[in-house]
């Protein structure tokens, strides 16, 4: 068959009843103001890791929020911990904490350092 | 009558204390590492034996540091160390020359009244008895001031005082039933005999009159044995065995061992020498602007020797070194606090064994690490060659007007100058280590080292002071590293850019990372004096606030981070400044919206005040008619 260079994407379907939200609850257990995110995505634009990679904190937190624990642990290690997004952020959410939270989520849980 | 029941309370704990001294002695010199070893060998034989020795005399019976800061709590430490060690120097004394015999029993000394009854009769043996009343008199009046702190900590002059665990409580009770148990027992069998000077004479007399003095004098003589043998046995199990251990650490400390980056026995001697006096809780602006009391160093050096979770006071911290200057003890807090942050990699812990009379060192499996590097995803760049480099960092390019400003000071010297994070670069690594992610840091570290080396430059200015630091003291590179502030100042000094003087009110907020942290306090107040006229604050150095907005605090939420900067912009502001000025990207960050003056770094002050060069401007053309300029006859 010819290719055309693009293809159908496979059906996806997220279960919210039994995707596994254990380390969504355990950052928002330790640092409750991820609630207020409005997914505004300033934290993205203001990225320094985000200048070289598509790496993007708003995504990350979806993902969290879905429980597609596996993506994330490949990008959140990406983050430099430099904190400009808790400083752009308008509601205040402690963005550092966040991913400091998920790093140490992933090493608890899993049982490998991220 | 030579001995008597009553002292074995008393042999028992002094001969268990004294054994128990010498083991973690032993213990402690053989966990240090081989270098320190020697340095502790070179200082015993050296210069430091004797500044130790002073430094002892000082600060641990004086309490000289203390004294400075607070009177009062100075007076309560001073009369109850310097006080007993001079009740226990001269009732030596007085037993070797009024006892039966020379080189008594130690029992004999600090019992002396009870086996001497008599003692007190011929003017020199009175004279002395009232040095001993003195003494005496000199330790209740302290003791008086740390029953009254215990109770109000306001009404001597602190703000808090800590908490005490249980064994804490009971050690304490037996402390402070030493002395008065001293004071009856003694005044009794005085009063008995008629002798004693005028505190125990005056109040022995008075209770004879209406007791059988020498029979009721027994039990306290009791008391007094016992509150000094628990005091004694329980003393490794609690804060009070700071006592001998703060001589350890002035000696290892002069011999020029430091706290360095991982659990060993210095920091352990260091842990074990915080007496808990509360002075760094005063001091923490936690605590008195974000009600935060349960995070101060005190409470850290606690948790680590009770085998606590460290986790939350470890990491909820500005790092912003008050405390460390604060210390009476002079104990390296911050470094201690980042052996705990790096907790999970670190390879050794100490856990306490034998009830807690000793603590067992270990070696913690270190989870596996990925061994691929996490940052490869950066670019590889070539750079342009320069003399001079200037690196923003992130929280610069957050504030574009203090990049602004410095690309303008930057032109105005003429120097050749390049800016290698101006699409933005890579963090410096810095805030990755205030995590505790050292081996990160460490990848972002080469990657910028890699920059600056093919570069080829001599000079890197950077506007950050997290970045300073960083690069100051974790990279290897061959460049002079400077604060924008040290370079103003060169550029003044070597007259490269002219200032005109503006006159305009400026008070300085020191930031820590620049001033406390890394030591720079006069570049910048240097220069602003060049160009303003700059007003005192009250906080000045080593007692300049913290702005809040710390990285080196990660659990903090942006509501307390407010609450600390809105106070510090209220003090900064008291005089109605034309300018809050900084020196730091972030502290002008998180005080710019919490004040109504106008917070600047000391870059911009700078570029506003900088002289034009005088262009020579073209007005010949409006000097002729229009249509001569414009070639038309």
């Amino acid at each position: 068959m010819y290719k055309f260079g693009f293809s159908l994407t496979k059906a996806r379907v997220i279960n919210y009843e039994s995707n596994d939200r254990s380390i969504v609850d355990f950052i928002l257990e330790r640092e409750p103001s991820l609630n207020l995110c409005i997914e505004c995505g300033g934290c993205s634009a203001t990225c320094t890791t985000g200048n070289y990679t598509n790496f993007s904190l708003r995504e990350i937190h979806i993902l969290l929020k879905r429980g597609e624990n596996e993506q994330v642990r490949d990008k959140i290690k990406q983050c430099m911990l430099c904190g400009k997004c808790s400083l752009v952020c308008p509601r205040g959410v402690n963005t550092r904490n966040v991913v400091f939270l998920a790093k140490q989520a992933f090493q608890k849980f899993t049982g490998h350092a991220v | 009558m030579q001995f008597d029941p009553f002292v074995i309370p008393f042999n028992i704990g002094l001969y268990f204390i004294l054994i128990y001294a010498v083991t973690r002695s032993v213990i402690w010199f053989r966990e240090l590492s081989r270098p320190d070893k020697l340095r502790l060998q070179r200082g015993f034989f050296g210069k430091a034996f004797g500044q130790s020795l002073m430094e002892i005399f000082l600060e641990s019976l004086i309490h000289r540091k203390i004294l400075k800061k607070n009177l009062r709590i100075g007076y309560m430490h001073m009369s109850l160390a310097f006080g007993w060690f001079l009740l226990i120097l001269f009732g030596t004394l007085e037993v070797d020359i009024f006892g039966a015999s020379h080189l008594n029993a130690p029992y004999k000394a600090i019992f002396f009244k009870f086996f001497n009854p008599d003692h007190g009769q011929t003017p020199f043996e009175a004279g002395y008895s009232f040095l001993m009343d003195l003494i005496l008199a000199f330790i209740l009046s302290g003791l008086l001031l740390a029953i009254i702190k215990r109770f109000s900590s306001k009404a001597v002059g602190m703000k808090k005082t800590t908490r005490l665990k249980t064994l804490d409580k009971v050690a304490l009770t037996s402390l402070w039933l030493i002395f008065p148990s001293r004071l009856i027992a003694e005044s009794l069998t005085s009063g008995a005999y008629g002798t004693g000077s005028f505190l125990t004479g005056t109040l022995g007399s008075w209770l004879a009159s209406f007791l059988s003095a020498n029979e009721v004098a027994y039990p306290f003589w009791w008391l007094y044995s016992l509150s000094l043998g628990t005091f004694f046995v329980l003393l490794p199990l609690t804060r009070y065995l700071h006592i001998p251990t703060e001589l350890f650490l002035i000696f290892m400390r002069n011999s020029g061992i430091s706290t360095g980056d991982k659990t060993g026995a210095f920091s352990e001697v260091e842990v074990h020498s915080c007496s808990s006096c509360g002075i760094c809780i005063d001091q923490c602006q936690l605590s008195f602007s974000a009600g935060i009391n349960n995070i101060q160093s005190a409470y850290l050096m606690k948790a680590i020797r009770n085998n606590a979770d460290t986790y939350d006071i470890a990491h909820n911290c500005l790092l912003c070194g008050r405390c460390d200057r604060a210390c009476p003890v002079g104990i390296e807090l911050s470094p201690i606090r980042m052996i705990q942050r790096r907790a999970g990699e670190s390879e050794t812990k100490y856990t306490n064994t034998w009830k807690g009379y000793f603590r067992n060192k270990h070696s913690v499996s270190v989870q596996k690490q990925n061994t691929k590097s996490i940052y490869d995803f950066l670019p590889e760049s070539n750079p342009d060659k320069a003399d001079i480099l200037y690196f923003a960092g992130c929280m610069t390019h957050l504030t574009p007007s203090i990049k602004i400003a410095m690309t303008r000071i930057m032109n105005a010297s003429g120097l050749k100058w390049s800016f290698i994070d101006e699409k933005g670069g890579v963090c410096c690594g810095r805030p990755l280590m205030l995590a505790g992610q050292d081996k990160e840091a460490r990848e972002l570290i080469n990657f910028n080292s890699q920059i600056i080396w093919k570069t080829g430059a001599h000079t890197l200015v950077t506007s950050c002071p997290i970045c300073y630091k960083v690069f100051k003291e974790s990279y290897y590179l061959d460049v002079e590293v400077l604060h924008h502030t040290q370079f103003i100042k060169n550029c003044i000094d070597e007259d490269l850019v002219k200032m005109n003087f503006i006159h305009k009110k400026v008070t300085y907020h020191s930031p820590c990372e620049l001033g406390r942290n890394s030591g720079i306090y006069d570049e910048p107040r240097e220069v602003l004096k060049h160009v303003a006229n700059l007003e005192t604050t009250g906080f000045e150095d080593e007692n300049s606030l913290c702005c809040g907005g710390s990285l080196g605090n990660i659990i903090l939420s942006q509501a307390k981070k407010r609450q600390i900067a809105t106070d510090v912009a209220a003090e900064l502001t008291k005089k109605n400044p034309d300018y809050l000025a900084t020196a730091c990207p972030l502290c002008k960050k998180t005080l710019a919206p919490v004040t109504k003056s106008r917070v600047a770094d000391i870059s911009e002050i700078v570029a506003e005040a900088i002289v034009l060069p005088v262009i020579k401007k073209n007005t010949e053309r409006y000097k002729k008619p229009v249509r001569e300029s414009a070639g038309i006859a």
